[in-house]
């Protein structure tokens, strides 16, 4: 059979880019994890700057796809690969408008004491920068088993999510001055939700990318 | 890099061609960069091969055809007084449409015009054979039937046949002329890879007039319309967003 050599080579080409955006995701993520524990004003600015960086990535992967489908007009299995791409990248595209979100609010909680030391919430973090790299991972690879544990790593996050959205409520009714301070956090937790999703919707394209079925 | 070259192969500078007092092209402009693809597209008759035989003078067997304008080969004219042609078309070989073989067998199609040159010794031709055929991801089926009648072969084999026979005197530059348009879509596709693999070590000129082939293949591509270039771009810009509405209309299949 002929191996399609420009188109693969094309489709390799999109993988190491979304790679390489993964690999600016994850080092947003990282430095907003210390900018929350550490209340760092600059870091968190450094990550809400850094997020044009993954919108011109985010714009560079679609020209390459709208080329590959203009020049080689892939199908079955190759129109799928590139399809979901278009899907994926617009997935990091939001992960990276949520992590910058999120450092806007540990900008405007950077001056403060926290309510209570912050284990949970830097560990929920961890626990979303890893399940992106495996989704994108599993994208790539086609691993449909690392996809389904990604699937799986969901459920820990909105475990996550509800045990700390309760706590915090629990601080909050308790200390009426904790409000404020309370309801960032909240919205915190609820964007690393939002992440995870994301992440997991990786994972279903990279499904739907193999069996062709959602 | 090579990947990066930018130097022109061939040079086509005002270019009009005639065939007898028919002008089939009009003040023709372009560059054939080095290792790399260059498509020539548009609708049938106008002057794609026309062209293309212009770049190893093949055109000057047909009687009353006249060019006016130049071709530069390395910056040399081609057409320029007591040039010579036939190192000309060693350097730059063409693959015609439909696969030629001569009726003879597979060692001696390709070991023909490297005999012709003057290469006598049996070991040497056999190592031009052999690299030849693996040039043109040959080899692997026909090694063990080098001896058998070329004829024998299906017509995707006796077009990558002819293209070692075209590898096997050292070429610099590959003219193609429709080269898969007589052939089953996997063959088409194998030639479209090997393309992508003799682009390499080879400057390829390709006419198709299957738009999408020059899609897939090429790094440029000119389209043609009635003996003029409409439009001369990296192959990414003519496919993706072409800048003339005529253009458009041909690659979109509204051309009527
Ligand atoms: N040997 C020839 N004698 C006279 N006219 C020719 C000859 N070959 C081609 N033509 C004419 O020149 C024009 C361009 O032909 P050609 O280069 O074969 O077009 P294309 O390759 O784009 O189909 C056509 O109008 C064709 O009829
Ligand atoms: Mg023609």
């Amino acid at each position: 059979m002929p191996k399609r050599i420009l188109m693969t080579a094309q489709l390799d080409v999109i993988h190491k880019s979304l790679a390489k955006m993964t690999a600016l995701i994850s080092k947003s993520l990282n430095n907003m994890i210390i900018a929350l524990k550490e209340q760092d004003l600059l870091l968190a600015d450094e990550v809400i700057e850094g997020d044009e960086q993954i919108d011109a990535m985010e714009l560079k992967i679609e020209k390459d796809c709208i080329l590959i489908l203009a020049r080689h007009q892939p199908i079955a299995s190759d129109l799928r690969d590139v399809t979901s791409v278009f899907r994926v990248i617009s997935d990091l595209e939001r992960i990276g408008d949520q992590c910058a979100d999120i450092c806007e609010y540990i900008k405007l909680i950077s001056q403060e004491e926290y309510v209570k030391p912050l284990v949970d919430i830097p560990q929920m973090a961890i626990e979303c920068e890893k399940m992106i790299n495996m989704a994108i991972r599993s994208f790539i690879s086609k691993d449909l088993e690392l996809a389904k544990e990604v699937l799986m790593m969901d459920n820990t996050i909105d475990d996550y999510f509800e045990n700390i959205r309760e706590e915090l409520i629990e601080i909050m009714s308790k200390k009426p001055e904790t409000v404020r301070q309370c309801t960032y956090l909240i919205l915190i937790v609820k964007y690393l939700e939002k992440i995870a999703d994301h992440a997991t919707n990786i994972s279903g394209w990279l499904i739907y990318n193999i069996t062709g079925t959602h | 890099m090579s990947k990066t070259n930018k130097r022109p192969k061939i040079q086509i500078k005002n270019l009009d061609f005639y065939y007898s007092d028919f002008k089939a092209l009009k003040n023709v402009n372009l560059d054939i960069l080095e290792n790399k693809v260059t498509a020539f597209i548009g609708p049938s008759g106008c002057g794609k091969s026309t062209l293309l035989r212009t770049m190893n003078r093949i055109n000057d067997l047909i009687e009353g055809t006249r060019i006016e304008g130049k071709v530069l080969l390395d910056d040399e004219d081609i057409y320029q007084d007591n040039y010579n042609v036939t190192t000309l078309r060693t350097r730059v070989g063409m693959v015609f449409q439909k696969p030629n073989p001569f009726p003879m067998s597979i060692y001696e199609n390709i070991a023909y015009g490297p005999k012709l040159n003057g290469i006598k010794h049996k070991s040497q031709l056999d190592e031009i054979v052999e690299q030849s055929l693996r040039s043109a991801a040959l080899w692997g089926e026909v090694k063990d039937i080098l001896q058998s009648n070329a004829l024998s072969l299906s017509g995707g084999q006796q077009q990558r046949l002819c293209i070692s026979r075209a590898l096997a005197v050292s070429p610099e530059v590959l003219l193609m002329d429709e080269p898969t348009s007589a052939l089953d879509p996997i063959s088409t596709l194998k030639i479209e890879d090997l393309i992508a693999e003799l682009k390499k070590d080879y400057t390829i000129a390709i006419v198709t007039h299957n738009m999408q082939q020059g899609a897939r293949v090429s790094d440029k591509t000119a389209f043609f319309l009635l003996g003029e270039v409409i439009e001369f771009d990296d192959t990414d810009t003519i496919f993706s967003n072409p800048s003339n509405p005529k253009t458009e209309e041909y690659i979109t299949g509204k051309y009527s």
